[in-house]
């Protein structure tokens, strides 16, 4: 248990998991729609705000897992409670808690009906979410990681477009088929573990190399659905489309994120081995599906999917920096998550507001309206750049460390990896200039009105870190560089390990 | 006093007998039926610290016995207390119904407790009869008219795995010249490799099989769960199961794992009604058929615990059994609600279930999740430690069978959600209200399910005191 600093006083992870669910049961008997919105709000700003704390005290020098809490849960099993924070799960939780109070402003006027169930939806979500970030026992992240289905799927579900049953049935059981044998790797690691969950103490073992190859199959599966990566994305842009705006957020900013979260946490430590082993293939797929989703977002009408095959994009981006397994390419990864995160996020939020005054998602009937919302353009306009990496913005500084770290590791990956760059600008700008310009064919926009002031609210926070990170990234990536390093010394040890007791195998 | 629980059923029959020879009303007899349900948990609740054997030492009380029938006992009761006027049964046999459902609660108490095979035989053709006979007393009022066809079907089959059951019995008998299950245990002992004494086995299990509703023996079950009214279904889905899983454990510790022939063909009964019972709940458009199906699949889960012919297994089968009568039970209750004339239930009858009742549609969506076996609920904790406990003995394959198993049951389960869910027709029906004996049950059964789930510990430490009485 020496890479968990146990945290003796206030038990900050447990609030910061705890409390959305103490304020979904809270809103339980309110009535009234504004009440539970109010709630929603100042929970999930609580949250926030706590969030910060945990900033405030997180030690950068070590990379062990901090503000540790452990207690026996089922002890039947020796399951325990045990959650911890490290450089490469601080930002993501932080971004998690930063995110929710503008998932609730943004569904203020956009859902009118059942609105108690959908805000504890959406705090049950946040609960499911950090939680899943923080947990140090595998039980516990696989029980918080399916569990945060259900609330995901009510949301497509009821409050969704008009194929919201197609839509939300595919995810749930695609997310659930993914994980089922990740469930079978979780037990096969605690039997050779001497029947413990711990998760830190799965990592660094020597597993047989044919296990750790279906191991990492398992983890695999359960990981490249929910990222999701080529060829396992077709549940994204169905999900995407027909969720509210809050979903679309919640979907785009954290749900992909645990997939390649879960390759950091769990495939590269616990079985290094398969990863050396799959790390070529997995890197061209990573490839493919940024070339993929550049080319299918360049041909959408739809705002909501094309934003959604860019992410499919981005996502690739992601998973190529993580399994470059150098310094550069996976702090671009975590980096690029957050960035993603970030953008994308902002993006949805965009379109929902948009959507709120067309009713329609076609990129033809929002063409100009530019000219009666300029306050909107200009936000609109930021993420944009951001999201297919201008200099300046965030996107630049996560793409351009992982395309860094794909030279360094070979110069065809990176040559093959540089269309999706350019493809990201092509969709993009396309998008912005039917946007604000349109064509002589507009269709007549006069009576649309600009951004209320809580439009403005949500939105500005985003600009805030779209530019921050885009202009001065050092304070985000000293937060993540002790893990990363740890991270790679033990990866490199375990690669020499392997290679000496082969060549001591060898005649 | 040994015999308390059981007489106390007992003389509750007897009141029902009492009461059905004159001309009460429907309500009356409900509530009396309530009264006499809650003096039987008591009485239950009362007995737990009993220990002795009667009869010879044909019938043996102790904390195994004394756990299952508290728990027959309170699944019984919560069947009668939201079965309301039971509006399924026929209105001039009602007080027979509750005579024969407390006759069938006798005869399952009695099973649990039974160690010797004529005892055994014994209360299980007691409890068998009595449901027999519920089955066909359902009322035409909901538009059913097969249910003289599901009566007879059940009872044929029942009567068909009974002969099984005596034909093993005999085996038994000439095998080891006992009839008391610890002599059968210490000479099956020294003849594991015999065919004989496997074949024995295998025939007395086709008896609990059917019980539990397993394959192969499970061709009775979805029309016998479509054709009784919606009140029966509810108490043949939950309690049988519950004394046939007491008696699968006292069986299968019989073998106690010597014998692979018996460990590969229990494997195949239980990975075979997972899929049987799955795949064919996929295209069902009655809800009690594909309650039905769904309890087929559950029954191989409950059997795959028994299969690590451990203490630990066993626990976890009757950790499981008892959530999967909580969550059936929460299904039931919002069909018996549903469900106001007493008829069937299609999945589209669901739509729009928020709107008239949302406390049923959170009802109905839990009870699904946990069926399926989403966490935190309990179906997935169940799961979850049976295919620990099965991994532990190295059975790698069937626990990744019976992984697959739960995404594919997902599917239907998630298609009754979205019924009560996710639509939101033009004429949803009139608003329901539970009213405030359902809906305190509904709450119960809701917390039962997630508390068994997120903290399983201490029913867990009572299982294993429970399976330590026995082995």
């Amino acid at each position: 248990m020496d890479q968990l600093l146990l945290n003796p006083g206030f038990p900050l992870l447990s609030a910061l998991i705890f409390l959305p669910l103490a304020g979904a049961l809270l809103l339980l008997p309110l009535r009234g729609d504004g009440a539970c919105r109010s709630v929603s709000l100042a929970v999930t700003a609580l949250v926030g705000l706590l969030s910060l704390l945990l900033l405030a005290g997180f030690d950068r020098s070590t990379a062990a897992f901090q503000f540790g809490e452990t207690h026996p849960w089922i002890a039947a099993l020796s399951i325990n409670y045990t959650v911890g924070v490290d450089g490469i799960s601080i930002l993501l939780v932080l971004m998690t808690a930063l995110i929710m109070p503008f998932c609730v402003l943004a569904s203020w006027s956009y859902i009118k009906v059942r609105v108690k169930t959908f805000m504890i939806c959406l705090l049950v979500m946040e609960t499911a979410m950090i939680g899943v970030f923080v947990a140090l026992d595998f039980v516990l992240f696989y029980v918080l990681w399916e569990a945060m289905l259900i609330p995901m799927y009510l949301i497509i579900g009821i409050w969704g477009g008009p194929r919201k049953i197609y839509a939300s049935i595919k995810f749930f059981l695609y997310t659930l088929a993914g994980s089922i044998l990740l469930l079978v790797a979780i037990i096969w690691l605690y039997r050779q573990n001497g029947y413990s969950f711990y998760i830190p103490d799965m990592m660094w073992q020597s597993y047989g190399s044919t296990a750790q190859i279906l191991v990492f199959l398992a983890f695999f599966l359960a990981f490249a659905i929910k990222v999701p990566m080529f060829p396992f994305h077709t549940w994204l842009p169905a999900a995407h489309v027909e969720a509210p705006t809050a979903g679309s957020v919640i979907l785009a900013s954290i749900l992909l994120k645990m997939g390649t979260y879960g390759f950091l946490r769990f495939a590269l430590p616990i079985v290094p081995d398969a990863t050396f082993l799959m790390m070529p293939y997995v890197l061209w797929l990573s490839i493919a599906g940024i070339i993929y989703g550049g080319f299918t977002a360049l041909a959408q009408q739809d705002m909501k999917k094309l934003i959604a095959y860019s992410s499919v994009g981005h996502m690739g981006f992601v998973t190529l920096g993580i399994f470059l397994l150098n310094k550069q390419g996976i702090e671009g990864a975590i980096l690029q998550m957050v960035n993603h995160g970030v953008t994308t996020g902002a993006l949805f939020l965009c379109v929902g507001m948009i959507y709120e005054r067309t009713h329609s998602r076609e990129l033809s009937s929002a063409a100009g309206i530019g000219t009666y919302m300029p306050v909107f353009v200009t936000f609109l306009a930021f993420f944009s750049l951001a999201s297919f990496g201008f200099p300046g913005t965030n996107g630049f500084i996560g793409e351009f460390m992982i395309l860094a770290g794909t030279f360094q590791y070979d110069i065809v990956l990176a040559l093959a990896a540089i269309p999706g760059a350019v493809l990201a600008a092509a969709y993009m700008l396309r998008m912005l200039q039917k946007i604000i310009w349109g064509g002589t064919d507009n269709p007549d926009q006069s009576w649309i009105s600009d951004l209320n002031r809580r439009e403005i609210v949500t939105l500005a926070p985003f600009l805030l870190f779209v530019l921050w990170i885009g202009l001065g990234p050092a304070p985000f990536i000293a937060l993540m560089d002790e893990s990363v390093s740890a991270l790679l010394t033990n990866l490199q040890a375990h690669q020499a390990e392997t290679l000496s007791a082969v060549s001591w195998l060898r005649p | 006093m040994l015999f308390l629980p059981e007489l106390i059923v007992l003389l509750s029959a007897l009141v029902m007998f009492l009461v059905s020879l004159g001309k009460p009303t429907a309500p009356t007899i409900h509530r009396l039926a309530v009264v006499l349900g809650a003096a039987v948990l008591l009485a239950t609740i009362a007995g737990l610290g009993l220990d002795g054997s009667l009869f010879y030492e044909s019938y043996r009380v102790d904390r195994f016995s004394q756990v299952f029938k508290l728990l027959i006992g309170s699944a019984t009761l919560i069947v009668l207390l939201f079965s309301g006027t039971a509006p399924g049964v026929k209105n001039d046999v009602q007080a027979e119904y509750y005579l024969f459902l407390l006759i069938g609660v006798l005869g399952l108490m009695m099973l649990v407790s039974s160690v010797e095979l004529l005892a055994i035989f014994v209360a299980l053709e007691l409890s068998s009869f009595a449901v027999y006979i519920m089955v066909p007393m359902r009322s035409r009022s909901g538009n059913v008219v097969f249910q003289m066809e599901s009566g007879i079907k059940y009872l044929l089959f029942g009567v068909m795995t009974t002969g099984f059951m005596l034909f093993g019995m005999s085996y038994l008998f000439g095998l080891t010249g006992s009839t008391y299950l610890t002599d059968i245990i210490d000479a099956l002992a020294l003849m594991t490799s015999e065919p004989a004494a496997m074949v024995a086995i295998m025939m007395v299990l086709a008896g609990f099989f059917y019980k539990l509703a397993l394959f192969p023996f499970h061709f009775w079950v979805p029309d016998i769960y479509e054709g009784a009214a919606n009140e029966t279904t509810a108490f043949i889905a939950a309690v049988p199961k519950i004394a046939a899983t007491a008696m699968l454990i006292r069986i299968v510790s019989l073998a106690a794992g010597d014998s692979e022939n018996l460990v590969s063909i229990l494997l195949f009964c239980s990975i075979g009604s997972m899929f049987y019972g799955n795949l064919c709940a996929l295209v069902q458009t009655d809800l009690k058929r594909m309650l039905g199906y769904s309890a087929i699949s559950h029954a191989g889960f409950v059997l795959f615990g028994l299969l690590t012919f451990g203490a630990d297994g066993y626990a976890t089968s009757l950790y499981y059994v008892t959530g999967y009568a909580a969550m059936n039970l929460a299904c039931f209750l919002v069909i018996c609600t549903v469900a106001t004339n007493g008829e069937n239930l299609a999945i589209a009858d669901l739509a729009g279930l928020h709107q008239r009742s949302p406390l049923l549609a959170l009802t109905l969506a839990i009870g699904l999740f946990a069926l399926a076996g989403i966490p935190p609920f309990v179906g997935f904790t169940g799961k979850f430690m049976l295919l620990v406990n099965a991994f532990k003995q190295g059975l790698i394959i069937p626990v990744i069978l019976a992984a697959l198993n739960t995404a594919i049951a997902l599917f239907y389960y998630l298609s009754a959600v979205r019924m009560a869910y996710c639509t939101d027709p033009e004429k949803a029906g009139q608003t329901l209200q539970p009213g405030p004996l359902r809906a305190g049950v509904a709450v119960v059964l809701l917390l039962i399910i997630i508390a068994m789930g997120v903290a399983p510990g201490g029913f867990l430490q009572i299982a294993a005191t429970a399976i330590a009485a026995v082995l």
